[in-house]
């Protein structure tokens, strides 16, 4: 194997993994603020991959610019979704929340997963759009425009996420949230309005990455639990407490399968990211991306 | 004085004998009813509630008794499946291969256990999830092609030798499952259930007693799945990795009632009949209903079917008390 192929399988994961980390950093924010562990992420992830499928199917609208309707539309989920599900969850303990979490969302999974074979049927759905096979030849290195354009949408997506944590009030309340419950209560803060917030937010990162997944791969309603899994692989690896932190996870996921597939075959290359979750788990449980 | 006598007596007569005799009424209705009747769909029916019987036990072992979430049986149940199928197909008489399948899913589970079984919270839940996932994808990618037996064994194929086989693993679970309650390593498994630190302080090994029941309940779930590989006629290899095999393992348990022992029994039955009714009308739509119904169960109705029961039951006595102390003349003393 030469070094341009090298280089070309890192790129590659590089980009795969920005999609892996968009997706990533919604599920670890909605974890690090209800403390509930959404397995329904992936769900959400391909319900704005069929809007933004229908968006271009319709109208012919380009993938990047339906994110104008996507990300409303999930933040009305998210909504919904948060007022009748999760609120009835993070009002439990410890331990029994984090369980009834993960049942009730595997429950919700099912739902949609469901829901979605009877109303877009089971078939693969891509958008072919028109700049599609072009790009850049960069010293033998092909990067194709519509990949380019996927990292450098979630560079975007996780600035703004990071400046809306850090720099505004509304961010810092979710923060704040995140780090104590109770004081943050205390100090004042609508706990309840941020946990909707988060939560709208993170349906909205989830539907994000799958615009891109479904631009990229194509999407069926199945999809849903490979994409949850990769995110939760990816929070574990960043640590459960770094928020923003699952995004280098998840660019470090996508190259370590990008090497491994084009090394030892793409069949593996589903192995090793379980491998590298059960190494964590067992070397540095805490995660790679947390200060001790 | 003589009914102060006899009551105690009748009650403690019901209290020890009535379960055995149920048990004993079902087990003969399960053993003779099919072969009365002798129709294919009553054999199918039946055989489908001892394999969610034991997949819910297996399930209940772990997640009710111990504590332990698992959100990927279907890893235990494919493996169980895959490697007796492989085996069997290539020649091994099944009874040999049958046990391998156990032993199979138990070194999985075993991957998944040791590593996560040391952290708290949803470390194990995580595992499982991945590895039934990883493990579906692998075999799909690796065995794209229908597994189908041969034409000799679709010649000599035999529902009926497949029903009795699978009720038999039904009982053998049941039983290890009444067992292990009963055995101090049940009780054991429930202590770390109830309160990890508390076991730990009185000196319970809390790793090795969930994964005592993490052994257990892979194994029956591995087993579940060579049942599955024996009666199938032909099925893609990766079907037995299906998600749904874990959903429905969960289903069952909770809707029976999460941590009893009659809990899945009665899970199983229930859904089974309910999947039956709702699966003709509805086809894809039905497990829309099933999500939803398995949510309302876990936030509102966490016993399940037997804790329903169970307030019913106390309603009646109440009732009947008001009954009975209003009709007896002068009840009420001075």
């Amino acid at each position: 194997m030469n070094f341009e192929n090298v280089i070309q399988s890192l790129m590659f994961g590089l980009f795969t993994g920005a999609i892996y980390g968009i997706a990533a950093v919604g599920l670890s924010l909605v974890f690090g603020v209800l403390k509930v562990l959404n397995v329904a992420h992936g769900e959400l992830l391909m319900l704005g991959g069929y809007i933004s499928y229908f968006a271009f199917a319709a109208w012919g609208l380009d993938p990047f610019l339906s994110l104008l309707i996507v990300i409303p539309a999930m933040i009305l989920a998210g909504i919904v979704l948060d007022r009748v599900l999760f609120r009835h969850i993070v009002r439990q303990e410890g331990e029994e929340k984090i369980k009834n979490s993960l049942l009730v969302s595997f429950g919700l999974a099912l739902i949609m997963q469901n829901l979605a074979i009877t109303q877009f049927t089971a078939d693969d759905r891509s958008i072919q759009v028109a700049y599609m096979g072009m790009g850049i030849n960069l010293l033998g290195i092909s990067l194709p425009y519509s990949r380019l354009g996927s990292l450098i949408l979630a560079l975007v997506v996780i600035l703004a996420l990071h400046f809306f944590l850090h720099h505004s009030l509304a961010g810092k309340a979710v923060l704040a949230t995140a780090e104590d419950v109770e004081a943050a209560e205390l100090a004042g803060i609508n706990i309840h309005r941020v946990f909707m917030l988060t939560f709208a937010v993170g349906a909205s990162l989830a539907a994000i990455a799958g615009t891109q997944v479904v631009l990229t791969y194509g999407i069926s309603p199945s999809v849903g639990l490979y994409w949850t899994l990769k995110a939760l692989i990816i929070v574990i690896l960043a640590g459960t407490n770094s928020i923003l932190g699952a995004f280098p996870a998840g660019l470090l996921l996508g190259v370590v399968e990008g090497l491994s597939g084009a090394f030892l075959g793409q069949t593996y290359s589903e192995v090793i990211g379980l491998v590298m979750f059960l190494l964590v788990l067992m070397l540095r449980p805490q995660g790679l991306f947390v200060r001790q | 004085m003589e009914e102060v006598a006899v009551k105690p007596f009748t009650q403690d007569l019901l209290r020890r004998w009535l379960s055995p005799a149920v048990i004993i009424v079902l087990v003969l209705l399960a053993g003779f009813v099919p072969w009365l009747v002798n129709r294919e769909n009553v054999w199918n029916l039946l055989y489908l509630i001892c394999l969610y019987i034991t997949l819910g036990q297996s399930w209940n072992i772990l997640a009710g008794f111990a504590g332990q979430t698992s959100l990927g049986h279907a890893a235990f149940f494919g493996i169980g499946a895959l490697v007796v199928r492989t085996l069997w197909l290539g020649g091994v008489p099944f009874f040999l291969a049958f046990p391998l399948a156990g032993v199979a899913a138990v070194a999985f589970s075993l991957i998944i256990g040791v590593p996560t079984f040391r952290l708290r919270g949803a470390y194990f839940a995580i595992a499982t999830l991945g590895v039934a996932e990883v493990l579906r994808i692998i075999v799909s990618q690796n065995l794209p092609m229908i597994s189908t037996i041969s034409a000799v064994q679709i010649a000599n194929y035999n529902l009926p030798t497949r029903y009795y086989a699978m009720l038999g693993l039904t009982l053998a679970t049941m039983v290890s499952a009444y067992l292990l309650l009963r055995s101090s390593l049940g009780l054991g498994i429930l202590a770390v259930r109830e309160d990890e630190e508390a076991a730990r302080a009185t000196g319970v090994s809390v790793l090795g007693h969930k994964l005592l029941a993490l052994v257990m309940s892979s194994f029956f779930a591995g087993l579940a799945g060579s049942m599955f590989a024996f009666q199938q006629i032909s099925y893609y290899p990766s079907a037995p990795f299906n998600p749904n095999w874990s959903f429905e393992s969960v289903l069952v348990a909770y809707v029976g009632g999460l941590g009893s022992l009659i809990g899945p029994v009665i899970g199983a039955i229930f859904y089974i009949f309910v999947h039956e009714v709702l699966a003709i009308r509805l086809v894809n739509f039905h497990q829309v209903i099933f999500g939803l119904l398995f949510i309302v169960i876990v936030l509102l109705f966490p016993g399940g079917l037997m804790e329903a029961w169970n307030r019913i039951a106390i309603l009646l006595k109440q009732i009947w008390k008001k009954v009975v102390s209003h009709r007896k003349p002068g009840g009420q003393p001075l």
